[in-house]
């Protein structure tokens, strides 16, 4: 956390409210996000216990297992997820537009152009909380391995015919969450929590109920107060108002409502099972539907507050106007959306177990981009977040006061003109840091000559110590007294690119005085490293090529017993 | 109890399906004398000795109070390691002292190996997915076994042949199966820590040689009463207690109430430096206290200073997107627009007024200069 973000909380605690850390929403929503709120059963490792899922609402589609521990109730669940979820990700699957991706031929190592169909808009999966992100990746995994029917005919359990699609896709929805800045699968608390500071601790943050009370609380209450409720009241059963975003659920709750309801199905289950004739068996039917009714009003009664609050949260989030940049980020979420359309089309087998070495290398190293775009992008959209970078010395802000033409000495000499700017701040400059700007939307590049007012540096290079400016002739004292901190500087920019190609540069891309411009330390743009070898190509020491032991390593089915809980 | 009778209950429990699923695993991987268990820890952790078939002692620890299992347990430890073959101790008990009072523990298991080696077994009911379990899962089972380690490396200083493994044996459910699947984990870092602390740990008796005479923390006591008691042990309230402790919620109230910046978080308070009230930090950024000359007050100055900056151009740019363009609308080159370069003029255009205005107008800039690239 950064000074700038610790001091919004302390804001927020003082006055109450959340605060803004940003002043732009820095992740794209779609127009019609799927909300996804699960349940799970406690101490069960991906066996579901609810969900509510839908685009509209209003209308949310009400997903029950009347008793986890049964696996014919977990496959009907799954069956009916898919049919929730799938037919979302498949109405964006189809509408695409033509888009160029440059592919390296194998056989000459030229690179060239390849037409490839771009899906214009992604499926956007939207969960409560950082544990749904989780839950949506172990539903993903525990899915993608199953056998249906139709794979193999002799599978002792088959699961429903989409199961293991959607297993695949969850997965994949899963794997992207972990790329910084991705918006496919959102957690509502990572959406808010980027976008306001509380005034509690990043710990509490993850209650969504807690964080809403913060960033919104109701009329005539503070935060602090409406965030306490939000966590611990409780109603004259001893529920919670606002019970947990999921997918754990309170344990009172299951004690004290879920477990009997659930032994009260189970105990009409044994007697419709064991009913006689047609009469009782109707009968028996009647309460075992009941019991079921009753086991679906109670998850129904758990997860609309949170699907509510998600909701709340995403009408917040709206009003703030979306970041230039995040449509760039988005894109590169259709890129992995339509990437894995087509891995799925071309009939490729389910993702593995465990990435081979390369693919965990490439993974990593395009995080690692990801999340260095990630914080370029947000300081250039958003002044909130310059200011954070311009604390840290990473950027500034100054004003040209003086530009002089000089050029290179070579034959067809290029223009390198030296730009003189008067900032207040101090950046961490050495001679010949570069520092870039936004020009007509892309970056360009200049280098720190010297402090002005200071011989140009000797030829050891070295830089000496920055001379206050003082124009007036006089010393120049702060208001407040912070004399040492409002002393402005003087530094020489030598602009290197982006002026065309011609001696004279082209209007408009060299600085004129008085210009008031944002520099930055950092890269606009990042470029990936290094190629790593293929596959093939593994060193020994990253266990080899994968190719030896493909048989062996062919991913299996997840093994099931008859007695299975899960 | 105690939380409760202050006002601040803590939300803690267990759900019985945890519970049930829990109970039914262990007894699971228990079953057959232990079988399934002992076959694991032979594959992981077996060495050099002989296959346990179906032969493993499972000595009765029953006895009256934990005094009594305590002992039994020893006792069965020391007959089993001096039989030399393979033993399991089902729920043993253990003593360890405890900040100067004894405290119980019972390690799921522990097995005793032919060469005298004791292992204990941690049985926990998370998933072991495609071989690796949730980390933090793992660590407070790693933490607990070691504090098992501990105690049992007591009962062995005294025993004859008998070493304690640094290494123990997780067992947990394979995938989403309820077959078991174990992993040896070495606890020597966690056995080192707990150790450490230990021994650091205040005395019980000291703590309690500090407070008032006639202080006690009985529930039936009023309220204010209790909340006087408690509070003559001084609390460090750190968000981290919320998982832990019954009283977290009730030390969060007072920590907030004192406006401790701790309250935020551990590393807030790091950042700060002497300012350790949210008042204080408040006032110090905001230039009503503090030294400029401490580098925390001029850093906070400096970050409140920016970001007000950055706050008002954003509000002024979105009433200039709404509206009027206020800043640009009289200057020249502002016309032109679209450019961040133009936008960039327009907003120094703003710079030649006050001191105050050019601010807003120069952030502005910046900010137009970003929209220019959408």
């Amino acid at each position: 956390m950064s000074l700038i973000t610790t001091l919004a909380r302390l804001e927020a605690v003082d006055s109450g409210r959340a605060q803004p850390l940003a002043t732009v929403r820095h992740r794209h929503l779609t127009d019609r996000p799927l909300v996804l709120v699960p349940l799970t059963t406690a101490g069960e490792a991906g066996a579901p216990l609810g969900a509510l899922v839908g685009t509209d609402r209003e209308s949310p589609r009400l997903l029950a297992v009347a008793q986890p521990r049964d696996r014919d109730l977990r496959f009907a669940f799954l069956a009916e997820l898919a049919e929730a979820v799938l037919p979302h990700i498949e109405a964006y699957a189809d509408v695409v537009e033509p888009a160029e991706r440059n592919e390296t031929d194998p056989a000459t190592g030229k690179k060239t152009k390849v037409e490839v169909e771009l899906c214009t808009d992604a499926a956007q999966l939207v969960v409560p909380s950082r544990a749904g992100v989780e839950f949506v990746r172990l539903l993903g995994r525990s899915m993608r391995f199953r056998r249906t029917a139709e794979d193999d005919p002799d599978t002792p359990y088959p699961a429903p015919a989409r199961v293991p699609l959607l297993g695949r896709w969850l997965t994949h929805y899963g794997e992207r969450a972990r790329v910084p800045g991705s918006s496919l699968l959102l957690a509502a608390t990572d959406l808010l929590n980027r976008h306001w500071a509380t005034g509690q601790s990043s710990l509490e943050d993850q209650h969504l109920g807690a964080l809403l009370a913060w960033i919104d609380p109701p009329a005539g209450s503070s935060g602090a107060e409406a965030a306490l409720r939000a966590e611990l009241a409780r109603d004259g059963e001893g529920q919670l108002l606002c019970p947990p975003a999921g997918p754990a659920t309170d344990p009172d709750f299951d004690n004290r409502l879920l477990a009997p309801a659930i032994e009260r199905y189970d105990r009409a289950r044994t007697a419709f099972a064991s009913a006689e004739d047609g009469l009782a068996a109707d009968a028996r039917l009647a309460e075992l539907s009941g019991a079921e009714r009753e086991i679906r009003s109670l998850l129904a009664r758990v997860m609309l507050p949170t699907w509510d609050a998600v909701w709340r949260g995403l009408d917040l989030l709206r009003e703030l106007p979306e970041g230039a940049r995040a449509e760039d980020r988005w894109s590169r979420d259709r890129w992995s959306f339509t990437g894995h359309r087509d891995r799925v089309r071309s009939g490729e087998p389910p993702q593995p177990r465990r990435d081979d070495a390369v693919t965990a290398a490439q993974k990593l190293a395009s995080r690692e981009t990801a999340q260095a775009q990630l914080e370029a992008q947000e300081a250039l959209d958003d002044p909130l977040v310059l200011a954070g970078r311009r604390l840290a010395g990473e950027a500034f802000l100054a004003s040209v006061t003086d530009v002089e033409m000089t050029y290179t000495e070579s034959k067809r000499p290029s223009p390198r003109p030296l730009v003189t700017v008067r900032t207040d701040e101090r950046p961490h400059l050495a001679e010949r840091t570069k520092v870039y700007r936004t020009l007509d939307g892309k970056p360009q590049t200049a280098e720190f000559v010297r402090y002005a007012g200071e011989p140009p540096a000797d030829a050891d290079g070295a830089v000496a110590e920055p001379v206050r400016a003082d124009p007036e002739g006089g010393p120049r004292t702060g208001a407040d007294g912070t004399a040492a901190d409002d002393g402005e500087v003087l530094l020489v920019l030598r602009i290197l690119d982006r002026m065309g190609r011609g001696k004279e540069p082209a209007p408009g891309s060299v600085p004129e005085p008085g210009d008031r411009i944002a520099w930055t330390l950092f890269e606009h743009d990042q470029r990936g490293g290094p190629k790593l070898p293929d596959p093939e190509e593994t060193p020994w020491t990253h266990g080899g090529p994968p190719g030896a032991d493909a048989a062996t390593r062919a991913e299996h089915p997840d093994p099931v017993t008859p007695e299975d809980l899960l | 109890m105690l939380a409760t009778a202050l006002g601040s209950p803590a939300p803690f429990g267990q759900s019985q399906f945890a519970f049930m699923r829990g109970n039914a695993f262990e007894a699971k991987v228990k079953a057959d004398g232990g079988a399934e268990l002992l076959r694991l820890l032979y594959e992981r952790l077996g060495g050099g000795a002989p296959e346990p078939a179906g032969d493993a002692a499972a000595p009765d620890l029953s006895a009256a109070g934990p005094e009594g299992r305590a002992a039994r347990t020893a006792l069965a430890l020391r007959e089993a390691t001096a039989a030399g073959g393979w033993a399991l101790l089902d729920h043993p008990m253990l003593a360890l002292e405890v900040a100067g009072s004894p405290a119980y523990l019972e390690p799921d298991a522990v097995v005793v190996h032919p060469d005298g080696r004791w292992t204990v077994v941690e049985i926990k009911s998370f998933p072991m997915i495609d071989a690796s379990a949730d980390a933090s899962k793992v660590g407070a089972a790693a933490r607990q076994a070691a504090v098992y380690v501990l105690a049992l490396e007591r009962v062995a200083a005294v025993t004859e042949g008998a070493e304690v493994g640094h290494q123990v044996l997780l067992v947990c459910p394979k995938d989403f199966s309820n077959l078991p699947t174990a992993s040896v984990v070495d606890v020597r870092k966690q056995r080192a820590v707990t150790r450490r602390q230990l021994t650091r740990l205040t005395r019980i008796e000291d703590i309690a040689a500090e407070l008032p005479e006639g202080t006690t923390f009985d529930p039936a006591c009023a309220p204010d009463e209790l909340d006087a008691a408690v509070a003559a042990v001084p609390p460090a309230y750190a968000p981290e207690c919320l998982a832990a402790c019954e009283l977290a919620f009730h030390c969060r109230a007072k920590s907030r109430a004192e406006g401790a910046v701790e309250a935020l978080g551990r590393s807030v308070r790091g950042e700060l430096g002497g300012l350790t009230t949210v008042a204080g930090v408040l006032a110090a950024a905001a230039g009503k206290e503090g030294d400029p000359a401490d580098p925390t007050v001029a850093a906070l100055r400096r970050a409140a200073a920016l970001r007000a900056e950055a706050l008002e151009s954003a509000a002024a740019l979105r009433a200039g997107s709404i509206g009027d363009h206020a800043g640009s609308g009289d200057d020249g080159t502002g016309g032109a627009g679209g450019t961040g370069s133009a936008v960039g003029t327009a907003g120094a255009g703003g710079t030649a007024g006050a001191d105050g205005a050019g601010r807003t107008g120069s952030a502005a800039g910046t900010a137009g200069a970003s929209e220019g690239q959408s």
